[in-house]
Formats: structure tokens, C-alpha cells, sequence
């Protein structure tokens, strides 16, 4: 599993979750960076993402949606708060309106992921979450997670028998 | 769409409170050992037996925390069930992580070049 480990700290509201992809670094940067693959990857399970704007330069806000299994659609945005390709980038994650205005009162998350080639195959990430309140993060969960969860666990089988598979 | 399932929003952020503050939870650590009272507590720290209530009382409405009555005093117990809950949320926000990593090496398989060749 690329998971190396997870970190909660309860009081702090962080989260820390370090992997390591079998990439090289530009390879596991351009999931962030190209809005394509990012979409890919960043909806939480059984809600994808479409980034309808998105460019990883600082100060650049990207604005994206989540399509629920009902049809529903979920704003979000990000403002990108640093960048230094292709080791580091920090952005603040938060619910948005149709038009990618941050809905301030439910407040924002910081995402901080540091990029570090172990070899020039391999790829260590650590992403580090802030999220503000207990109140955002459980809308943040509460959002199709019941179906999510079972199908997340699904999925994370799914590839563990692929990667069985494999070897 | 919001599915209510669990505590409310308030009553779980007045849990994260509480256990935003390191005397708490050191308070919470000594009641899962074990049941006791709220002097022996304060016996355990350089504060005031009032100062320890104030976190006791803190945990309480958390719900962290409740106590009963023995006679002439008060003992505080733990609360498992709300203490799990708060376990939860963050456990339910690593399994949302877990499906991001996941995807994302499943991109990245998909798109490997040399895939063939190993």
C-alpha cells in the first residue's frame, strides 16, 4: 500500500499522511498540477471532482464541483497559497457557491504536500491537513460518506488485489 | 443531503474543545484508568481543587466525562461512547485520505510508461 502512515492530532485538528508513490517527483506533481489528473483524485469516493478552473501558481483560485450519486453537485474552491515546484505547495480548500466564492462560515482547510524523490522512481509524500472547526470537518464527512465509506473500502480492496496480482 | 447521523455540529465541536486543552486530557487519560474523585484528581496537579472542576465541568459538557455520587463525594468516570466519537470523525476523514492516495497511485500505474516491461 503507498500509505507509509497516518497521524491524527485531535486537538490540533491535523492530519498527517505520508505515502510514497512509485514516480518520479514531476510525475506525482503533475497530479496537482494539471487540472485533468487532479479531478481524478481529489472527490471524495463516490463524488468526483470537475476543476472548471485550476492552475497551481500562487495566488491563482481554482474552482471545482463534486457530482453526488443522486445528481447533486458540491462546490469547492482552493487558493493557492505557496508554490515550489516540484517540492512543495500549500493551498486552502473550501466549500464554494456555483460560482467558486468561498463559503466563508463553513471555513477553510489547509492542505501543505511535501514532495521528496527517494529515488529517481520513487516519490515521498507528506500531505498535511488543517481544517478549522469539528463543524467543517463533519460536513466535509457527512457528504455522501455513507455510501462512500463502503465504497472506499471496496476500491482500496480492489487494489490490493491488483497490486497481489501484480507481483 | 447532509445525513444526520451521530452528535450535532455544536455538540462536536464543544468535544473537540475539550480536548483542545492538555490539563483536559490529561484529566480524561487518569478517569479511563480509572474512576475517582475530583480532590484526588486535583491532587495530581499544581492547581486549584476549583481550577480542576472548571475542567471537569469543561469535559462534562463535552460529554466526555460524567460523574456520579458515592456517598460524600463525587467521582468522575469516562464516557467511552463520546470519546469514540470523536475517534470517528478523524478516522472517517483518514479513510477519505486513504481513497485520495489510493487513486492516486492508480493514476499513476495507469499512466506508467514502462508498465509492460516489469
Amino acid at each position: 500500500m503507498p500509505v507509509l502512515s497516518v497521524e491524527k492530532d485531535l486537538d490540533r485538528h491535523v492530519m498527517t499522511v505520508t505515502a510514497e508513490f512509485a514516480a518520479p517527483v514531476e510525475r506525482v506533481w503533475a497530479l496537482y498540477a494539471d487540472p485533468r489528473r487532479l479531478e481524478r483524485h481529489w472527490g471524495p469516493p463516490g463524488w468526483p471532482a470537475t476543476f472548471v478552473r485550476h492552475e497551481l501558481v500562487p495566488g491563482a483560485r481554482s474552482h471545482y464541483y463534486m457530482s453526488g450519486p443522486a445528481g447533486e453537485r458540491e462546490h469547492g474552491m482552493w487558493i493557492v497559497r505557496e508554490v515550489d515546484e516540484p517540492r512543495s505547495f500549500v493551498v486552502d480548500d473550501a466549500f464554494a457557491d456555483e460560482q467558486g466564492e468561498p463559503k466563508v462560515e463553513t471555513g477553510f482547510t489547509t492542505m501543505r504536500a511535501d514532495l521528496t524523490p527517494v529515488d529517481p522512481r520513487t516519490t515521498r509524500v507528506v500531505f498535511t491537513s488543517t481544517f478549522e472547526s469539528a463543524e467543517q470537518l463533519q460536513q466535509m464527512l457527512d457528504m455522501g460518506m455513507e455510501q462512500g465509506l463502503t465504497l472506499a473500502m471496496g476500491q482500496i480492496d480492489d487494489l490490493l488485489a491488483e497490486e497481489g496480482a501484480a507481483v | 443531503m447532509v445525513v444526520d447521523s451521530g452528535p450535532a455540529q455544536e455538540e462536536i465541536d464543544r468535544i473537540f474543545q475539550a480536548l483542545a486543552d492538555g490539563t483536559r486530557r490529561d484529566i480524561l487519560t487518569r478517569v479511563i484508568e480509572r474512576e475517582q474523585s475530583v480532590s484526588a484528581l486535583a491532587g495530581a496537579y499544581r492547581m486549584s481543587l476549583p481550577a480542576v472542576q472548571k475542567h471537569v465541568s469543561v469535559l462534562e459538557r463535552a460529554g466526555l466525562v460524567g460523574k456520579t455520587r458515592h456517598g460524600r463525594e463525587q467521582r468522575v468516570h469516562a464516557e467511552p461512547d463520546r470519546i469514540r466519537t470523536a475517534r470517528e470523525l478523524l478516522d472517517r476523514y483518514e479513510v477519505l485520505w486513504r481513497h485520495r492516495v489510493a487513486a492516486m497511485d492508480a493514476l499513476l500505474a495507469e499512466e506508467r510508461p514502462d508498465r509492460s516491461k516489469e
